[in-house]
């Protein structure tokens, strides 16, 4: 039924756009769960789940007991199901979505005989290509012969009815799950000093290493667990300033964490997890053993952003603006790569900017002489003016004074500032602002 | 050694000061001429930030910037980026007079790893430890023919391993090329030709 129909019908009808992103998170959670009734769980097309129960419906007491248990589990969570189970994959498919229930065991083709051909999993020209025929059920497509129908509806037909009454297996295919990368030790004996606990974290860290560098991955932060034996627990956490699955650089950013750990009666358990990680291609290992450069600046960076944060460790990157406060970009240096400057053209720029501070008594246009940090300037000679327009498209409190005329001004004291002066202000004469120095 | 034709070159493996209203120019100036990474340690409170654009070439994908919170976080990142092999210059604002302790771990630092540092300090904070120390102050271009010039005058007041000296250079920011300006001296002639 179309949406506007439906509204026609139903005025108030409460419509969402389908998130599929987050329905398909949730069935990989539901996924998760479900294997709790079997060893092997699938996705089945976008809507169902596929568990492989051979084996399993004993221990919950019968398949009708294991049905029933699955559905006011989900239930009780809020979710309305529908369940089936039956001996082949294709069976259980279409009688799930057409009613639900149990087909025993031997019985496949009265269990499904009666539901609709469209439950076969088939595509909407067979299906209507069938019905013209007159074969709406699967009953009525059961004693053909399959020659004939393979010939008209081509092999998958046939393939399909084969797969839902058994006569050609279908195995459940249950993805492999995502690597987990996290290892543990657990230890005889608490151990408390330092030197322990580097001894098992760097055995920790080499498995953990192992693990990320088979599936080609790096860590972005490393967490270490501790659990002591009063049952409280500590933790150290690391970042690094690139993808690293090094065991020898990543346990020398350990050592201040594990330095302030208070080990109590003992630490008797230890966990080792990378929470953030990121695809590292396999690098080759130079002949000589030498720390490449630009792996030495990479250790320096992480060192000092677990220290002092790494929003603190920061690269300057070029942007497309003329205003000059956002000429530039301040980027964490961990989460971002140089760029190369664009040749420079116009009028010079100065080598440190501030936030604008007003001049006091300024004289002339551009300002002969003026105060500014309690100092005393004489202009000696001035260039300009640049005219810098704010960039409309951003409400920048800063820029809300309208456009802006720059000057080089050369002071007599030597100084070189960089001078603005906001000319579309109401009052009557501009204020004049200093934004910078140059070299 | 350093020859008489390039007095600029800072003696590598060693902290360096600089002092007075051009020592950001004078550190850029020295930034231009260092290869390598280069690690401008800023606190958090000072509001002057370099300007990419300004800077001169080659500098700007090169400057990594720290900004840490504290005095103490200061000094441990001097030391940090000081003994780091491939840094090719350490920059740092250190906002309180630097103790002869703090110098003395600074060199130690250089020394390990190979790392010039300059230490752009406020007048008069300096530390006894550093190799030199340079007042760096900008000059105004006096007369009309020297008006597209931009003059430093760079002088250097403690020199462990040579003579005090000062220079006034000609220095436009944007390359590591300078000229140096001969002396000002007394004019012996008239003004004007003799009529």
């Amino acid at each position: 039924m179309a949406l506007a129909d439906a509204r026609a019908i139903c005025q108030d009808l409460a419509t969402r756009p389908a998130d599929l992103a987050r329905e398909a998170a949730a069935l990989t959670a539901l996924c998760r769960w479900t294997g709790r009734y079997a060893p092997m769980v699938a996705r089945d097309s976008a809507d169902g789940l596929m568990a492989d129960i051979s084996g399993v419906p004993h221990l919950f007491g019968g398949e009708a007991a294991l049905r029933e248990d699955l559905q006011s589990r989900l239930e009780r969570a809020g979710l309305t199901v529908s369940s089936a189970i039956a001996g082949t994959r294709g069976a259980a498919h279409a009688l799930a979505r057409h009613g639900g229930g149990i087909v025993p065991d031997g019985r496949l083709a009265e269990g499904i005989g009666h539901l609709p051909i469209s439950a076969l999993r088939l595509d909407h020209d067979t299906v209507s290509g069938l019905a013209r025929m007159g074969l709406s059920r699967i009953a009525d497509l059961i004693p053909l012969p399959r020659a004939p129908l393979a010939r008209r509806f081509g092999q998958s037909l046939v393939m399909r009815l084969d797969r839902a009454l058994g006569q050609y297996a279908e195995p459940v295919a249950a993805a492999a799950n995502a690597p987990h990368f996290g290892v543990r030790m657990t230890l005889p004996e608490p151990i408390g000093l330092q030197s322990d606990v580097m001894a098992a974290l760097e055995r920790l860290l080499a498995r953990l290493c192992d693990k990320l560098a088979q599936h080609q991955m790096g860590a972005r932060r490393v967490r270490l667990e501790l659990h002591r034996v009063d049952q409280g627990a500590a933790q150290v956490e690391i970042g690094l300033a690139r993808p690293m699955n090094d065991a020898a650089r990543i346990v020398a950013l350990f050592v201040k964490g594990v330095d302030k750990i208070e080990a109590g009666f003992g630490i008797d358990a230890l966990r080792l997890t990378a929470p953030v990680i990121e695809p590292l291609a396999p690098e080759q290992i130079s002949a000589h053993h030498r720390v490449q450069p630009e792996h030495a600046l990479a250790d320096l960076l992480s060192s000092l952003g677990n220290r002092i944060g790494f929003d603190r460790v920061l690269r300057l990157l070029p942007a497309e603006s003329l205003i000059p406060e956002r000429s530039h970009k301040i980027a964490p240096a961990a989460y971002s790569a140089a760029e190369p400057m664009p040749a420079q053209t116009g009028p010079q720029r100065p080598i440190t900017l501030f936030s604008p501070e007003a001049v006091t008594g300024p004289s002339g246009n551009p300002p002969a002489r003026f105060r500014w940090r309690r100092m005393h300037f004489t202009t000696l000679r001035a260039t300009g003016p640049e005219r810098i327009t704010p960039e409309w498209w951003f409400d920048d409190p800063a820029w809300r004074d309208g456009l802006r005329d720059y000057w080089r001004v050369e002071t007599e004291q030597g100084p070189r500032l960089w001078l603005f002066s906001t000319p579309q202000t109401a009052q009557g004469s501009p204020n004049w602002y200093v934004q910078g120095e140059f070299a | 050694m350093r020859s008489e034709a390039d007095p600029f070159t800072l003696r590598p493996a060693r902290v360096h000061e600089a002092e007075g209203r051009g020592r950001r120019a004078f550190a850029l100036f020295q930034a231009a001429r260092h290869a390598g990474p280069l690690i401008w340690i800023l606190p958090a409170h000072i509001p002057e930030v370099p300007m990419l654009r300004g800077l001169p070439q080659g500098v700007g994908e090169r400057l990594h910037l720290l900004r840490p919170s504290s005095e103490a976080d200061l000094l441990w990142c001097i030391e940090e980026a000081l003994q780091a092999v491939p840094v090719g210059l350490v920059i740092a604002e250190p906002q309180k007079p630097l103790s002869f302790f703090a110098g003395r771990r600074q060199q130690l630092a250089a020394e390990t790893g190979r790392t010039t540092g300059l230490m752009l300090i406020p007048t008069g904070a300096g530390s006894n430890a550093a190799e030199t120390r340079w007042q760096c102050q900008p000059l105004a271009a006096p007369t009309k023919a020297s008006a597209d010039s931009t003059l430093h005058r760079w002088n250097t007041n403690k020199n462990k391993s040579g003579t005090i000296k000062d220079w006034t250079v000609n220095w436009d920011g944007t390359s590591p090329a300078f000229h140096m300006v001969s002396k000002a001296r007394e004019r012996y002639e008239p003004t004007q030709p003799s009529r």
